[in-house]
């Protein structure tokens, strides 16, 4: 009994992942409309944005996908040096009513 | 005053960077208090700045990636994390979105998405209003009720407890959520995440702001917990948005990372903010900005539906949100402020 619902529960988990596939299956397809940068009149950090763009959206998605979290971590624990400088508890609070 | 502007190197326009900034302080500000992107703000913001719809919305989400990490890693330290709980969440929320957003492709082969998509967040936001103020109101009642019989009331005690229902149902694996304090089957928030992704997925938005209200009043999650674990949730969902968005080239990543500047003082403040204000307070502050936020698409759907005051209630919804972002920003930093130096008030100096 015990096993015949474990097979229930991960036949229902399946299909919830399924799911997505089916509805697309009723979707229309859409070509996305092609940017190209114009990096001519830019230098430093904004040609390489630019120039990595055109060349590649795969690098460019992977380069936003490392700069955006890592850049989130190093300004959250600068901020929060600073905040700490100033005395206040950044560690615990009160325990939560609702 | 040329210094004030910045060329885009990606959507090719001239930007008011401080605007960036501004924007980035008050949404980190907001979405470290309430746990949410804030997706539904710094859109329409960005849009007034001059980015074009689609790069509003994929820079959005790209730095809302970066803005609810910092929130996340604060609350973290609270203890506000349910890392168990928001996982598991993510299944459901990852597979609903996408469902929804499917669902908007069939929506749009027959011609019938704005008004629809607008119609239905009108009708969410408005319930989710309804939920949180009857809430207030039947707590208040049972204080009103235990300050008469002379018993004190059980600081845990809430209004609405349509969590405990849900919490009977044992379907297995059945499990044990410690930091949210609740023991339930594995499925409900499953469940609970899937609708909830859906949706977000129908209506274009990260969905926070229908979480955080689903994790208290469906899951039972304390407030604070239900801040943090919604913004871990939001952590995932926002890398993968801005995956997405990116590979189909609509994110200004340098505005994304300017608007972090901002966005980096701001969650540390509103996430601090919670350490000072009670779980009701949290709640009657979401309440009032979901009605901000609904008022803000009533206008949209008069623009919508009514040609001749198109430009008049497009740019009231606009600057409706934007006064709501400036005004709830400043409330939470005076907060933040009076608690700060209660705080060091008592704190014997080192």
């Amino acid at each position: 009994m015990r096993r015949l619902l474990t097979r229930v529960i991960l036949l229902a988990a399946l299909l919830l992942l399924l799911a997505p596939a089916v509805a697309s299956a009723a979707a229309g397809k859409a070509e996305p409309i092609v940017i190209v940068a114009d990096s001519r009149s830019f230098s430093g950090l904004r040609a390489w944005l630019s120039n990595l763009y055109n060349e590649s959206l795969w690098y460019f998605m992977l380069a936003a996908v490392f700069i955006i979290p890592t850049l989130g971590i190093v300004l959250g624990k600068f901020t929060g040096f600073l905040l700490a400088r100033l005395g206040i508890n950044l560690k615990s609070r009160v325990l939560a009513e609702h | 005053m040329d210094w004030l502007y910045l060329l885009m190197p990606i959507s090719g326009v001239q930007i008011f960077w401080p605007g960036l900034i501004i924007l980035g302080l008050g949404v980190g500000i907001i979405g470290g208090f309430f746990g949410m992107g804030g997706g539904w703000m710094v859109t329409p913001g960005l849009n007034i700045l001059g980015f074009p719809m689609a790069f509003a919305i994929g820079t959005d989400i790209s730095h809302m990636a970066g803005n609810s990490l910092i929130s996340t890693m604060r609350h973290a330290k609270f203890g506000n994390v349910d890392y168990r709980l928001g996982l598991i969440m993510t299944i459901g929320t990852i597979t609903g979105f996408e469902t929804g957003a499917q669902m908007i492709m069939w929506l749009e082969r027959i011609g019938k998405v704005d008004t629809t998509v607008r119609f239905c967040y009108l009708v969410l936001l408005s319930l989710i209003t309804w939920l949180v103020f009857a809430d207030v109101a039947k707590k208040m009642r049972k204080e009103r009720e235990a300050r008469a019989s002379g018993k004190p009331l059980d600081a845990l005690s809430t209004g609405i407890e349509w969590h405990k229902t849900f919490h009977r149902i044992k379907i297995p694996p059945v499990i044990h959520f410690k930091k949210a304090g609740i023991r339930c089957s594995a499925w409900l928030p499953i469940a609970v995440s899937f609708f909830t992704g859906w949706l977000a997925g129908i209506l274009g938005i990260g969905g926070g702001l229908i979480r955080m209200p689903a994790l208290i009043y469906l899951i039972g999650c304390p407030t604070h917990v239900a801040v943090g674990t919604d913004l871990f949730e939001v952590v995932i969902s926002a890398l993968y948005g801005c995956a997405s968005y990116t590979l189909k080239g609509r994110t200004e990543l340098l505005a994304a990372v300017i608007m972090l500047m901002g966005a980096s003082v701001g969650a540390q403040i509103g996430s601090i903010a919670t350490k000072y204000v009670k779980g009701y307070g949290i709640r009657v502050f979401f309440g009032l900005a979901v009605i901000g936020c609904a008022v803000s698409i009533a206008f949209k759907l008069i623009a919508a539906v009514e040609p001749a005051l198109k430009t008049f209630f497009d740019t009231a919804a606009a600057v409706l949100i934007l006064f709501l972002v400036a005004a709830l920003s400043l409330v939470i930093f005076m907060k933040f402020l009076r608690g700060v130096r209660e705080e060091l008030a008592v704190t014997p100096k080192r």
